[in-house]
């Protein structure tokens, strides 16, 4: 199941565990990155929580954790070359997966038409 | 994560290659009150490279060119005059040359920097976009009845890179003959233009001030050459910085000195103690007592330790943990030449020799920060 947040980041929920990365619309509106800070494994997020970092040419954003939860693996593929996210960001430029809190929660969360419709 | 919208204000101003701009895809930002191109859909990584191994094509039409022109055609007089205003040898500018210098004021400080180039009959100024209208009031302020004081609407197209020379040559043979910091009038395409050998990247190039209604044949003039590729203003700002260029109200403002700077190689002897004509600019006595003495606090270049940039405002200090910054990053990011960040920033002078180990503050985090020679990529002019 494919979630997106108005903060434009990108949710693959499977069972109680989300792959989170950010929109081809954010990567594309950053421009080209040339760094990217992840959590530790195992750092506990509330929902909103700066969790991420990524650096294009000419700024430094923050990411936000889209749910409550657990982190439970990260992908140093982008960190080691951040250029992935800017080739394949809603695929292998994935940042890091989620034990979610609470499956409850999912309801805040917009479906791809949502999303598109947002970004317009 | 936060997006910045993409759409521009209406309020902008426009260059004669706007429209050019918007038909190569380009992604627009206001930069000095007008709409400009950021980068184009290569990206400023790709556009950076281009610039480095073959040639870039920027538009830098927002800068302020001003004429200066003696009512009576004696060019010596408005040197003269000149001199009031910059702490550079005027007088022995010879006609076909350019050089650098900046606007002082009374406390030493920098109200702008610029180029000066002696075309013969004028004095040919480049000014920064944002300081523009000041520098217009400056001279006119500064000087009698017997100077027109013209601030000219032609359009400025740098063309930077090792293959700028042979790219221009197509269209204009005679800037072949041309070295750094000449200036001609050439005709390009039929038209007159004045090409100076110079620029802003570190690499070989022109900047060329071209009339703006025919600015556009001529950027797709050169365009035409596979070589020839069109960069933004965010490729720019990582070119100068890898160059060790200083960007106005970043690494020098109002409150910094030539000195403290390291901008002296632009103060000539002349100008200095012992000099025939020393001092009589604003801040004299400041800065050539600063230049006899040495500054309290020096520009540097920095190389953070790891892949994180440290970017302008960032504090500098000596030790990991406690005590006061001794230091702040007045401009910083990834230098995409070199595959890491650089920084360049102030520091006591005590603390400026190249390989003195620092901290860099970013997010609450120390990162060591080593002092490093300027520039972080060699200059290739051809002189």
């Amino acid at each position: 199941m494919l979630k997106f947040t108005k903060d434009h980041e990108w949710l693959e929920i499977d069972g109680d565990v989300a792959t989170v990365g950010i929109t081809a619309y954010a990567a594309e509106q950053l421009g080209d990155l040339v760094f990217v800070q992840l959590p530790e494994i195992g750092t506990t997020l509330d929902k909103g929580q700066e969790v991420a970092v990524v650096e294009s040419v000419k700024t430094a954003s923050d990411v936000y954790a889209p749910l409550a939860g657990e982190v439970v693996e990260i992908n140093e593929a982008v960190v080691n070359d951040p250029s992935i996210v800017n080739s394949d960001p809603e695929k292998t430029g994935w940042f890091f997966k989620l034990k979610l809190a609470d499956l409850g929660s999912l309801d805040g969360l917009m479906d791809e038409a949502a999303y598109k419709e947002l970004i317009g | 994560m936060s997006v910045e919208a993409k759409t521009s204000p209406n309020s902008l101003r426009q260059t004669p290659l706007h429209a050019l701009h918007l038909d190569l895809g380009a992604r627009m930002a206001p930069f000095a009150g007008y709409d400009m191109p950021l980068n184009y859909p290569a990206g400023v990584l790709a556009e950076h490279r281009h610039t480095r191994t073959a040639a870039g094509l920027f538009d830098i039409s927002h800068m302020g060119q001003i004429l200066l022109r003696p009512k009576d055609g004696v060019l010596t007089d408005a040197a003269r005059a000149l001199e009031r205003l910059v702490p550079a040898d005027i007088l022995g500018l010879a006609q076909g040359r350019q050089r650098y210098t900046f606007f002082t004021n009374d406390t030493g400080g920098i109200l702008d920097d610029l180029m000066v180039a002696n075309c013969g009959a004028y004095y040919l100024l480049v000014v920064n976009a944002a300081c523009k209208e000041n520098d217009e009031s400056l001279l006119r302020d500064s000087f009698s009845q017997n100077f027109d004081v013209e601030p000219c609407d032609r359009a400025l197209i740098a063309l930077q890179g090792p293959k700028a020379e042979s790219a221009l040559a197509h269209l204009a043979p005679d800037c072949a003959g041309m070295r750094f910091m000449d200036v001609r009038e050439l005709s390009i395409m039929g038209k007159l233009c004045v090409v100076t050998r110079s620029g802003y990247t570190g690499e070989d190039g022109f900047e060329i001030s071209i009339p703006s209604d025919v600015a556009r044949e001529i950027a797709e003039g050169l365009l035409e050459n596979p070589d020839v590729a069109p960069v933004g203003l965010a490729a720019r700002d990582t070119l100068r910085l890898e160059a060790g260029l200083c960007l106005y109200g970043a690494d020098i403002d109002a409150g910094t000195t030539p000195v403290t700077a390291g901008l002296t190689w632009a103060i000539q002897p002349i100008r200095r103690h012992g000099g025939e004509r020393v001092g009589e600019f604003p801040g004299a006595p400041i800065i050539l007592d600063e230049l006899e003495r040495g500054p309290a606090i020096h520009r540097v270049g920095l190389a953070p330790e790891g892949r994180m940039p440290v970017r302008a405002g960032t504090p500098l200090f000596v030790e990991e943990a406690n005590e006061a910054p001794v230091g702040h990053v007045t401009s910083g990011g990834f230098g995409p030449s070199l595959g890491r960040p650089i920084a360049m920033g102030y520091v006591p002078t005590a603390l400026s020799a190249p390989g003195t180990k620092l901290f860099a503050e970013v997010r609450g985090k120390r990162l060591p920060a080593t002092v490093t020679p300027l520039p972080f990529v060699q200059h290739h002019y051809k002189r």
